[in-house]
């Protein structure tokens, strides 16, 4: 591959892995069996296309099932939305491109519920850090943060180096959280994540859970990732007796003394709701996005928007995957959100959405409601004002402008 | 008193040796959640460096935050040019490092002695990675 008998891009391809181990002093490469990679026209911009279309025009091919992460436009939205045609036309040739390599453009960012679930120990390339969490937290795969670049490249060569996550000596527990509050709603594990990972922004930092009452279901937990990920970067949590490297507290640790032991109360909780403040802007935008929405969160949406309408001058929108959205209107729930004048995109996350900082101001928009901790935590950077409700507030929000709160 | 070394080693690094203005944040840095992406400023509201632009300067930075995205941004800034010499992180993570080594950006991480202490904005500094070096050149103006 380095010698270049199999083309450039499988030759660049290793030389940047090969720095990058070289960086973070990785002995050797190891095999992937599943890659997931982010690359939509707003994350890449011109430049990053321009390469894109020079690899698919070398005729390098994935070696591995290579799945895309969730992109910026919906097709079907580009009016409705007011997103830049041009844009759009660049995002579907990308799309082409993607497709030339082998790559299968799901477009989605919970790969890990709806198309591959790896086991205990194996190896993967992903990217959106959501997604590399669950894969190493609830699976027990091993899977490093793999910016786009970095998750193609491992597409063509089918490898890794070896450093991270992908090592024992990082998955150990570095420090305990005691959960001592009820956690009912998707929008409390995702502010466990803001609580906790606010305070220790390293991705080598590893919490393990402790105290947990009932077991928590997928969607809860990838709240839960998502917002670790987003507020600490980290990669990886622990949950003593729910994840496969964590049978106990002892094992969590692989032996070591937690750094640090915090705890969780219901009280912590309340102070993060509160302290989201609508600084007197109407409530006009709820948004359930990042991650994409699952077909039981879909279904939850439409029990709670059934006969009910989104108030006038408000708007709510909903991201899920193709998949989950197609199934969700065999079921009937989709009818029910739409109904109720909510908008679906299917294959995007709303923060992502090309055109967005002109649409916040066209729209006068101001504050963003959801139940997503990750998504209040990165949509700061669109000068949104985010507020975190649990998910039937968010609807009552949304179909009142008015927050009980 | 002892006069502080001038120069602090770096524990990790890549890229190629760079000289200019250091840019100094007291808080982590992502080119997702607090960079204008189309003129090099810190544009999220609150941010310790909130109105600077990064282009050309030697960003350094205790922390490495957010997202994957990250891993095109630097690439994308690359070719826009309005990219930093050099990212000097305390902490990163693999996004970065990818980011970086991908767009041809000198990057760092971890240090020996606490750069707040001998570097501040506007210092002339100069990064060696191959030696693992960042060394005070001359004092800023300022």
């Amino acid at each position: 591959m380095l010698r270049g008998e199999q083309g450039r891009a499988v030759q660049e391809a290793l030389q940047l892995q090969q720095e990058v181990g070289k960086f973070f002093g990785a002995k050797r490469f190891v095999p992937v069996s599943n890659v997931h990679m982010m690359g939509d026209i707003e994350v890449m911009g011109d430049a990053g296309k321009s390469f894109i279309e020079r690899a698919a025009e070398s005729g390098a091919k994935c070696r591995q099932p290579t799945t895309t992460n969730a992109r910026c436009i919906d097709f079907a939205h580009v009016e409705h939305l007011k997103q830049d045609k041009n844009e759009a036309r660049k995002e579907q040739e990308l799309i082409a491109c993607l497709r030339r390599m082998d790559v299968i453009t799901a477009d989605t960012c919970i790969n890990y519920q709806t198309l591959y679930q790896p086991h205990l120990g194996e190896h993967v390339a992903w990217g959106d850090t959501g997604t590399v969490i669950y894969a190493n937290s609830v699976f027990g795969a091993r899977s490093n943060f793999e910016a786009g670049p970095a998750a193609l490249a491992a597409g063509l060569t089918g490898r890794v180096p070896e450093y991270g996550f992908h090592l024992d000596e990082h998955r150990h527990g570095t420090f305990q959280v005691n959960l001592k509050a009820d956690l009912n709603d998707l929008a409390d594990w995702g502010a466990i994540g803001k609580i906790v990972g606010s305070g220790h922004q390293d991705y080598y930092a590893v919490p393990v859970f402790t105290g947990i009452k009932r077991r928590p279901t997928a969607d809860e937990l990838k709240q839960l990732g998502a917002a670790l990920a987003s507020y600490g970067s980290m990669g990886m949590f622990h949950m003593v007796g729910v994840t496969p490297e964590a049978p106990t507290l002892k094992a969590a640790f692989g032996g070591r003394k937690p750094k640090e032991v915090m705890t969780v109360t219901n009280r912590d909780l309340e102070k993060v709701y509160a302290g989201y403040d609508k600084q007197n802007n109407p409530l006009n935008l709820v948004v359930f996005s990042g991650p994409q929405q699952s077909l039981f969160e879909m279904k939850t949406l439409a029990a709670l928007l059934k006969g009910r309408k989104v108030a006038k001058g408000s708007q709510l929108f909903i991201t899920t995957s193709n998949g989950v959205k197609s199934a969700a209107k065999e079921l009937g729930y989709l009818q029910d959100i739409e109904e109720s004048g909510a908008v679906v995109l299917e294959g995007v996350c709303f923060y992502i959405l090309q055109n967005l900082p002109q649409m916040r101001l066209r729209e006068g928009w101001s504050n963003l409601v959801t139940n997503s901790a990750k998504l209040a935590n990165i949509i700061g950077a669109h000068k949104f004002n985010t507020i975190l409700r649990r998910t039937g507030e968010c609807i009552d929000i949304a179909c009142t402008g008015t927050d009980v709160r | 008193m002892s006069k502080p070394a001038k120069t602090i080693r770096v524990n990790r690094a890549f890229g190629s040796i760079v000289e200019g203005e250091a840019l100094v944040s007291t808080e982590g840095f992502s080119p997702r959640y607090d960079l204008d992406r189309w003129s090099g400023l810190i544009s999220r509201p609150g941010h310790a460096l909130e109105g600077h632009n990064i282009k050309d300067k030697i960003l350094i930075t205790p922390s490495a935050k957010g997202g994957i995205a990250a891993g095109w941004a630097f690439y994308d800034i690359q070719h826009k040019g309005i990219a930093p010499k050099a990212f000097v992180f305390g902490v990163t993570n693999p996004v970065m490092v990818q980011g970086a080594v991908f767009a041809g950006i000198t990057i760092t991480e971890g240090w020996s002695a606490d750069p707040y202490q001998l570097i501040r904005t506007g210092d002339i500094v100069r990064i060696n990675p191959e030696k693992r070096t960042m060394t005070l050149v001359r004092r800023g103006s300022r």
